[in-house]
């Protein structure tokens, strides 16, 4: 059926259309929101919201944590899972960090106490992240169970370790990765700037990338390329954990405090963005400027509509919206580019 | 066809339990020669070309690969030598172009700012389109996925990638199964080209048409025993037909 419709001069013209659209919706859609919030701004408070440096470090910063979860998502949904524990790994990984250097402080002074807490965190984040590969890849345990399992696991730990509570933390060198600015860019905006170049190279350049995509589209195809698809559907659970740890840290450095329940209402913000960048959660396809993207379309829409002092319960509305907005242009372009969820 | 044979299978036997699903097969497959194995349901087909292929170790028997004993733990060894096999399903990842489905898991790399390793693209797709090209398969544009070629466009990939990888036989799973008529003239044109680059080609097929119009020689299977092989010139289609059912 695919056959007729590339084979067809006009209908190959149509497919052209809607891919281009479908990669640039989103870019229309983040534009058409700032113009929105930036025409309001002017006309009911007679300022500017773009050209407003607050703003825009209000929404970088707002965009940070849950960006970080997605980036991680990204390469998870690519190659056709999911990943729901993430959320509490950056909470237990928050708490954990924040413990240590509490409790190392009066002995190791704040410098070696900060390195060794920010290493713990992501040596936490090792422990979900192996144990979600493992049951996924090597006992074959469905994506969204096996880390649903681990959702409940890493929130209960965090909040057993951190007492069921908050943990303070005093640090001057983590309140300056947490509040200071560098050219006037927050410092947790810049560490991700650079995730995100990172994670963009990884996906888009490398071997790893490629298979991430291939395992996505065709598991069996990739296993027959000689592709180390156990390993590698491994690696990805644990790039996502450490993501989330990542999350975790500038949490805590952020706010000066550990929070098991810190990365909670994330989750479903990081599947946004990444769904709204364009992945299929059928797994395939996805990008991380598209996911960069989605995180900052759920951040303008969450700042802007406090912003112009709309109820904050609009925002999940909105959100919501925009979602099913986005996986409704999803669908029509594999319509007319070609099946591929009705093909498997 | 006097020429060294590419391949000898040699009383090769594979059972599974008590289930005797192979007993001492035996034949030889020439460069540029098409084998049609045909046989009922149950008959052993593609055990004998899961042997072949490094799936299955055979219980029994040898294979001998341009005159020497091989023994295979995995395909990946098998493919290492040359003999590669299609499966109905094609392995292509739908979601990438032919460049990287040909080159999957043997990607080629460059130097991004002359620093970093990364894909290289480009490369990819022009030796796809080289590989593709040398089976009169046109492609209009290298850049889509997969999953919009058609059906023959998408077997001309699957085995664009054996040859590109210098494939020495070729173990094609019914290759026309799932095709409409027109794609299965494509892919009988396509074995006729792999015979020309002195491939040695071995397909499993239900449809006598395809069978008569391509191979060589047909080897027919009736529960796990060598029912016959002939030459296509020699037979025709209702003694292929009494070898496989029997009687």
């Amino acid at each position: 059926m695919t056959t007729l419709e590339a084979s067809s001069p006009l209908a190959a013209r149509q497919a052209v259309v809607v891919r281009w659209l479908a990669v640039a919706w989103s870019w229309l859609f983040l534009a058409l929101l700032l113009v929105f919030f930036e025409v309001w701004a002017r006309a009911a408070y007679d300022t500017s919201f773009l050209l407003n440096r607050f703003n825009i470090q209000s929404i970088t910063l707002f965009a940070v944590a849950p960006l970080l979860l997605a980036l991680g998502q990204t390469l998870v949904i690519i190659s056709g899972g999911i990943d729901l524990s993430v959320g509490f790994t950056m909470g237990l990984a928050a708490v954990i960090c924040a413990r240590l250097m509490q409790w190392l402080d009066p002995a190791l002074g704040p410098e070696l106490s900060l390195v060794i807490g920010i290493l713990a965190a992501f040596a936490v984040a090792l422990i979900p992240g192996l144990t979600n590969g493992y049951l996924i890849a090597w006992l074959g345990v469905p994506a969204f169970i096996g880390t649903l399992g681990m959702y409940g696991i890493a929130r209960g730990t965090g909040f057993l370790a951190a007492g069921g509570t908050t943990v303070p933390v005093r640090n001057e060198y983590l309140a300056f990765l947490g509040n200071d600015r560098i050219l006037g860019i927050p410092v947790p905006v810049i560490i991700t700037i650079l995730v995100v170049l990172l994670m963009h190279y990884v996906l888009s350049q490398s071997r790893f990338g490629q298979y991430t995509y291939a395992i996505g589209g065709n598991r069996e195809a990739a296993i027959r390329a000689g592709i180390n698809v156990k390993r590698h559907t491994m690696a990805i659970y644990v790039i996502a954990a450490l993501c989330a740890a990542m999350s975790g840290v500038l949490y805590t450095a952020r706010f000066s405090a550990g929070a098991a329940q810190a990365g909670e209402p994330l989750l479903l913000d990081a599947i946004a963005a990444v769904v709204i960048g364009g992945a299929s959660l059928f797994g395939g396809s996805g990008t991380i400027i598209g996911t960069v993207i989605g995180a900052l379309i759920i951040a303008v829409i969450q700042y802007g509509l406090v912003f112009i002092n709309v109820e904050p319960f609009w925002q999940f509305v909105a959100v919501g919206v925009v979602i099913i907005i986005s996986v409704l242009v999803d669908q029509s372009r594999s319509r007319l580019t070609g099946a591929h969820q009705e093909d498997r | 066809m006097k020429a060294t044979p590419i391949l000898s299978v040699e009383g090769l036997s594979k059972r599974f339990g008590g289930v005797h699903a192979l007993e001492q097969v035996s034949f030889e497959l020439f460069p540029g020669e098409v084998l049609a194995l045909a046989g009922d349901n149950g008959a052993g087909k593609s055990t004998l070309i899961k042997a072949i292929s490094g799936v299955y170790r055979p219980d029994d028997g040898r294979i001998l690969y341009k005159g020497e004993p091989v023994a295979f733990d995995n395909p990946r060894q098998a493919r290492d030598l040359g003999i590669e096999t299609i499966y109905q399903d094609l392995a292509l990842a739908d979601n990438l172009d032919i460049g990287a489905n040909v080159f999957l898991g043997r990607e080629p790399l460059r130097r991004l700012f002359g620093l970093l390793p990364a894909l290289d693209r480009k490369r990819m797709r022009q030796e796809a389109l080289q590989a593709i090209e040398t089976l009169d398969i046109e492609i209009k544009r290298l850049d889509v996925p997969v999953r919009t070629l058609s059906g023959g466009q998408r077997q001309a990939v699957a085995i664009g990638r054996a040859i590109y990888w210098k494939a020495e036989i070729l173990i094609m799973d019914e290759p026309t199964a799932a095709l409409g008529v027109p794609e299965q003239r494509k892919v009988r044109a396509l074995v006729e080209g792999l015979k020309e680059q002195k491939v040695g080609v071995i397909f499993i097929s239900h449809n006598l048409g395809d069978i008569f119009a391509v191979a060589d020689r047909i080897l027919v299977l009736r529960r796990g025993i060598m029912a016959g092989i002939r030459r296509t010139a020699d037979t025709d289609a209702d003694e292929i037909v009494k070898l496989m059912v029997g009687g």
